[in-house]
């Protein structure tokens, strides 16, 4: 072939031209900020504006936080060291730090058991959380909530040791009875286990929690995003499981079970958690004998996981929906019992479709524990908005104190998030 | 034991509630702790402090209270309590009594079946405006826009008083103290009005508290007092003379400081009556002679209780107005240890 060019033309270039670089305008930040930011002049009137907007915002919000006082011991004195200057007075949160991380009552030697409580609850998630652990891991899942339960509220150390051999003993039931049927094993689990935590309650005697290790710290003392935690993460490791057997229940061929899980469900659904927050601080106290009522601390937690098991279960029932009908069909060919269709190919399928829809609901109920502060509870808000706002110290600082709450929920709900969109991608075994 | 007492209390509810009739007073006694009911958090009325110790003008009732029933002024639980928990919380019998500045009425006192055992502050609505806007009465007021709470006793008692004087404004509705304390400060209204001791701790927490006036007219009445529950008379006698022996300790001149002196050395005779040297006062309440003179040792008398909290020389800063004695042309006023 070359043989023919040589013939016909003058020149033949034999070796490649070296790459030249783009013009300056087609390549490197240039070619993005034209593409992106100023394609069109719609587009780059657009860019000018929202340009002038967070200049504006940061103009005046940067020098005020980074200006912001942290030492003072009351907003006069700090307004006396700004001297008319407007900063920040993140005082308020070097001073109330305790009280906005533990509540006002708890302890203050004691602060190291939440802390404690706080670092192992990670160790104890990460087996469930990332399945790629070695699974010997879960043992410890397994007796985290009695650690935690010893370590935040102390006492005796038989009430968590009772409450785990009921919990081991209910285990024991349900697995010699599971071979016979389902519903044998979870009832006779559940009636083995109640048996044990009463007997044992009789046992312990009334004194024991006076000298016990761990001094005993009422439900009523905690507080502050320490509270927010407790009830966030208790409500939606419950909710889920139960929201799961809702689900379960909603779609079931029996109707008494059918009926009980749709009036639960849609009752639940269609009052405020305000409405039922109320009901657990308010409306209880005059169905106990005074002084003897159920923890305050346990009514709301019931409260708020009916509420969110009741929206998890309607998620989950979208996942279920979603499943085409062969599955099921497939389950039955293969001469899977119920329990073992659900367990083994329905549920697996059915939750991953879900997680989105299954941390929506987590987040928002991790939010909507900031509600207890109406009840009274000192939570992170009600810290703030009760004893704080009413000190004679601190009255008056407002953005300074729900900036750092906006802050603190906000890290851990993107945490969340992050988790859940790691879980979708981890689990995606289909090739879309 | 918890998880028992949780179970065993849903099967014997039926059973016990009757063992509640008991009187409150051996109940508090057999308890050894008081529990009384105070706001969530209000400035210079209860609020805990830094270390977490509750503090205030309305916990100083009880911890007179519980000094004179326990002889530990420490031996309070309190039930922090919003407006919407706190008349639950004492029907119910979670509180033994409330201290969250209330607002005696008659509602509350013959419907909802509770006893006031007295008024310890005598507060009313009033008005708080800028002093550049040169107004130094609430009639003249006729036009101006007003920051005021909605849904709550103020803003019926805002328009009885501009029809009353035939005058015109204009509300600004807002929802919470926090919020109007932003707008009137953001100039969104040029007057805010609510009760007057909470414009005067709203108005310590300004900047520049010397540019803000409150105007003299108080247009409602609101006493606040403590309560208990109906049908309860001893324990009602208990807060109610707690709460006079303090009154009447600031009247006859008997201090914190000098009332180990006083009980010694008293010529009066009704100062002995009160602190328990003559007489037998104490016994007919069903405590020990020296109940009053714990109560006035647990945090002072009347006025320094009053001083100590929201007086002139706190940032709150409330003159006595109303609430001096009676002797001072105050309404404050005690029925006679006799």
């Amino acid at each position: 072939m070359s043989d023919i060019h040589a013939n016909s033309v003058a020149f033949v270039r034999t070796e490649e031209v070296p790459t030249a670089p783009p013009p300056s305008n087609a390549a490197g930040p240039a070619k993005w900020i034209k593409d992106n930011l100023f394609a069109t002049p719609l587009n780059g009137l657009l860019t000018l504006v929202a340009l002038y907007f967070i200049y504006a915002i940061l103009s005046s919000a940067l020098p005020w936080i980074l200006g912001g006082i942290w030492n003072a011991p009351s907003l006069s004195a700090c307004r006396d060291i700004l001297d008319g200057a407007s900063a920040a007075c993140f005082a308020v949160l070097t001073e109330r730090w305790n009280q906005l991380l533990f509540g006002f009552q708890y302890p203050d030697d004691q602060y190291w058991r939440p802390g404690l409580a706080f670092i192992l609850l990670f160790i104890a998630a990460a087996p469930v959380l990332f399945f790629d652990l070695p699974r010997k891991l879960l043992a410890f899942t397994a007796l985290y909530p009695f650690i935690a339960y010893y370590l935040l509220w102390g006492g005796t150390i038989f009430v968590p040791i009772l409450a785990l051999v009921g919990v081991a003993g209910g285990f024991m039931v349900y697995q010699r009875l599971v071979a016979g049927s389902f519903a044998a094993g979870f009832f006779g689990g559940i009636a083995a286990a109640f048996a044990i935590w009463y007997i044992g309650g009789l046992l312990i005697p009334d004194n024991a929690s006076e000298n016990a290790a761990l001094s005993a710290v009422p439900s009523r003392y905690m507080g502050g995003f320490m509270l927010n935690m407790m009830l966030g993460v208790t409500c939606v490791s419950l909710s889920v499981p139960i929201g799961i057997a809702l689900a379960l229940g909603r779609q079931s061929s029996m109707p008494l079970i059918k009926w009980i899980c749709v009036i639960f469900i849609e009752f639940i659904r269609g009052v405020p958690l305000i409405t039922l927050l109320f009901v657990a601080n308010v409306m209880l106290a005059y169905f106990f004998p005074p002084g003897s009522g159920v923890d305050l601390f346990l009514r709301v937690v019931i409260m708020i996981t009916m509420f969110s098991a009741a929206y998890i279960a309607e998620v989950i029932r979208g996942g279920l929906a979603a499943l085409p009908k062969g599955q099921y069909e497939a389950a039955d060919s293969l001469g899977l019992d119920y329990a073992q269709a659900m367990r083994l190919i329905i549920l697996p399928q059915a939750l991953k479709i879900s997680i989105p829809g299954i941390v929506n609901v987590a987040v928002g109920l991790f939010k909507d524990t900031t509600l207890v502060s109406v009840i009274s509870m000192f939570d992170m808000i009600g810290m703030i908005r009760g004893p704080i706002l009413a000190s004679t110290e601190w009255n008056g600082v407002y953005w300074e104190l729900f900036g750092f709450a906006a802050l603190l929920f906000f890290v851990v709900c993107y945490g969340i998030s992050q988790y859940s969109q790691w879980l979708e991608r981890r689990l995606a075994t289909d090739h879309r | 034991m918890k998880k028992s007492v949780i179970l065993g209390a849903l099967t014997i509810a039926g059973l016990s509630a009757g063992a509640a009739a008991a009187g409150t007073l051996d109940d508090v006694k057999a308890r050894g702790k008081l529990n009384c009911g105070v706001t969530t958090g209000l400035v210079g009325f209860a609020a805990p402090d830094a270390n977490g110790e509750w503090k205030g003008f309305d916990v100083a009732v009880c911890r007179a209270v519980a000094a004179a029933v326990l002889n530990d002024p420490n031996a309070v639980e309190f039930v922090p309590t919003t407006g919407k928990t706190r008349f639950t919380a004492l029907a119910s019998g979670e509180i033994d009594m409330l201290a969250r500045n209330t607002t005696w009425t008659f509602s509350r006192d013959v419907d909802l079946k509770f006893t006031f055992t007295g008024v310890n502050y005598y507060d009313g609505q009033g008005f708080m405006v800028p002093k550049a806007l040169g107004v130094s009465s609430a009639k003249d007021l006729d036009g101006a826009t007003v920051c005021i709470q909605t849904g709550t006793t103020t803003e019926l008692n805002l328009a009885d008083f501009f029809r009353a004087n035939n005058i015109s404004y204009e509300p600004v509705p807002i929802e919470t103290n926090a919020e109007g304390q932003q707008q009137y400060l953001a100039g969104a209204c040029d007057t805010y009005t609510t009760d007057a001791s909470g414009l005067a701790s709203t108005r310590a927490t300004f900047e520049n508290p010397g540019d803000h006036v409150l105007l003299p007219e108080i247009i409602s009445k609101e006493p606040l007092g403590p309560l208990v529950r109906h049908g309860d008379d001893e324990w009602g006698d208990v807060v109610r003379w707690t709460l006079n022996a303090l009154v009447t300790a600031e009247e006859l001149g008997v201090t914190s400081t000098n009332i180990n002196e006083m009980a010694a050395s008293t010529e009066n005779p009704e100062v002995a009556r009160l602190l328990g040297t003559e007489g037998t006062l104490g016994e007919m309440l069903g405590l020990d002679a020296d109940w009053a003179k714990r109560a006035i040792a647990a945090g002072g008398n009347y006025g320094e209780v009053f001083a100590k909290n929201i007086g002139e020389e706190t940032p709150i800063g409330l003159a006595r107005g109303l609430n001096a004695q009676w002797t001072n042309g105050g309404l404050i006023y005690s029925p006679p240890f006799r």
